[in-house]
């Protein structure tokens, strides 16, 4: 018990052990930056769905059939918010739907505390959701080319055939919540490289190019968006689930850093120093 | 290193800070407000150069046309000079062209119809997300503003419409919006006065309303009665170039 909450916390090693620079300071700047952005993009992003909580596919909105909605109707009981996906109904009340704001029950798809702003207010999530997407895009450029440039891309975040073999083993070790130690801990382990990859040159792209579809001027420009994603209304849907993709992925990475260690790993996401025991007999 | 640590630990609590609700009053605070309404014009200008001026939205096929085409904005200016339009077919119903021109226009629906009408199959984008399919019949606005010769110092159009959006009891405040002459001039931005083939129903803009497909809708003005060219637009109503731009919503409705 001792020595799993002393992994957990992260504490630097009472044996030997050594400092290495885990991370290049352009990581660590654009991933503090990055992390900033998907928490303004992900708040902003749920206000401005707020004024429209349902979701289409294709290339119009079947108001008839959303494939996703989120309601509120009166009931005796008081404001019941409903939330539809697909065929499925599922009472989300005080969540989804209907929930309190300054304490009287409202109709709004996302909660007050989640949204960027809390009340409903479209015109400023839009610039506050807008002002922050020109960030995450100039960011995640940046970190692209350097990455890129400087091999880290290459080297430490494309998955290679040895990681693709390793997945089963390293899945069952992870679920064992045993991480890699010493040498093996210098780079990144498959399950990490997998999913860093996705979420930078995949989930990243992604998420841009489905929210510039949604714009009128952007498809006048480029019509090929459209056709790539099946239109407008299919545009907003997989940026809907990007966006809550980002939402699983930075919960998985809090759990992770956590488990793993928490001040090492955020010592080496600051200072860039990580600490790994050594073993003169091993 | 306790240093660093309580420069950490004040760091940790100004995020969190920010993440719970401290954004809602930043929304507030005049200079936040100031840097994110810059980013309109850097939307505005990255967006025309990768649209050019003359990018078309894309058209749709018959068969994508809505059922039922979602109405939205006024859906009946319902006013007792509008109501005798109505009553009366929009037959006497004009539209003047004014400003900065050399030639003043007055067009009845009978003018406006008899000029060179384009037709287009396009997606109209509510602000709010949602997008509708309709066929849309109109004057291309280019022609009505070459046949009233802008002068030189023309910069924006500005529609005047006959929706008071005021509550009752407050003065009038008539539903307005503005385009530059980019968006004005656009081979897709017409002075509607049709949808799917019918004469324009009220709750879409009856008799005429405008379509620029580049933008979203609530650029779209219904009811049409003035037109007017402009300079800028910064001493008209609340300043913005737009009802609904006075109230927080940007001007470049683009995205």
């Amino acid at each position: 018990m001792k020595a799993l909450l002393r992994r957990a916390l992260g504490l630097t090693p009472e044996g030997p052990h050594v400092l290495f620079r885990r991370h290049a300071l352009v990581v660590r700047l654009s991933h503090w930056l990055n992390a900033l952005c998907l928490l303004v993009l992900f708040m902003s992003g749920l206000q401005i769905f707020n004024a429209h909580p349902a979701l289409y596919w294709g290339i119009s909105s079947d108001f008839a059939h959303p494939i996703l909605s989120m309601t509120a109707e009166d009931t005796d009981a008081g404001l019941k918010g409903t939330t539809q996906i697909g065929p499925w109904h599922f009472d989300t009340t005080g969540w989804l739907g209907a929930s309190d704001v300054e304490g009287y029950p409202t109709a709004r798809g996302f909660p007050d505390w989640i949204t960027l702003p809390g009340p409903q207010w479209l015109a400023m999530g839009r610039q506050w959701h807008f002002a922050f997407a020109w960030l995450f895009v100039i960011n995640g450029i940046a970190f692209w080319t350097w990455a890129i440039r400087r091999g880290h891309a290459g080297k430490d975040l494309l998955p290679t055939r040895q990681d693709i073999a390793r997945l089963p083993h390293e899945i069952g070790e992870h679920l064992r919540l045993r991480f890699p130690k010493g040498e093996a801990a210098r780079r990144y382990n498959s399950l990490q490289k997998l999913a860093y990859f996705f979420v930078i040159f995949i989930l990243g792209p992604l998420v841009v190019l489905t929210g510039l579809t949604m714009s009128p001027t952007m498809d006048s420009a480029f019509p090929a968006l459209l056709w790539i994603f099946g239109g407008r209304q299919s545009a907003r849907t997989i940026h809907f689930i990007c966006a809550f993709s980002f939402f699983g992925f930075f919960i998985v990475h809090i759990v992770m850093v956590v488990l793993s260690g928490t001040w090492n790993n955020l010592r080496s996401m600051i200072t860039g120093k990580y600490a790994i025991e050594v073993r003169e007999h091993d | 290193m306790t240093d660093r640590r309580k420069f950490l630990a004040r760091a940790g609590a100004g995020v969190a800070a920010l993440a719970l609700g401290g954004c809602t009053d930043l929304s507030q605070k005049k200079w936040v407000t100031g840097i994110l309404s810059e980013v309109e014009i850097l939307t505005r200008r990255a967006q025309r150069l990768f649209a050019g001026s003359h990018a078309l939205a894309p058209e749709y096929t018959k068969a994508d046309i809505a059922p039922v085409f979602r109405a939205n904005g006024t859906l009946d200016p319902d006013t007792p000079s509008y109501n005798a339009h109505a009553a009366n077919g929009f037959r006497d119903w004009r539209i003047t062209v004014g400003g900065a021109v050399r030639r003043p226009l007055s067009l009845s629906m009978a003018e406006l119809r008899a000029m060179p009408s384009r037709t287009q199959i396009t997606r109209h984008d509510c602000v709010e997300g949602w997008s509708c399919i309709g066929q849309w019949t109109g004057t291309p606005l280019a022609l009505v503003l070459a046949a009233a010769h802008p002068t030189e110092n023309a910069r924006y159009v500005v529609f005047t419409c006959a929706d008071n959006m005021a509550q009752p009891g407050y003065p009038a405040q008539y539903y307005y919006e503005s385009l530059d002459l980019v968006e004005a001039t656009h081979p897709q931005t017409i002075l509607a006065y049709s949808l799917n083939g019918q004469a324009l129903p009220i709750r879409y803009g009856a008799p005429v309303r405008l379509r620029a497909e580049r933008q979203l809708g609530y650029k779209m003005a219904k009811y049409i009665q003035r037109i007017e060219l402009v300079p800028g637009f910064g001493a008209i109503a609340g300043g913005k170039g737009g009802y609904w731009e006075d109230q927080g919503y940007t001007w470049y409705a683009g995205i």
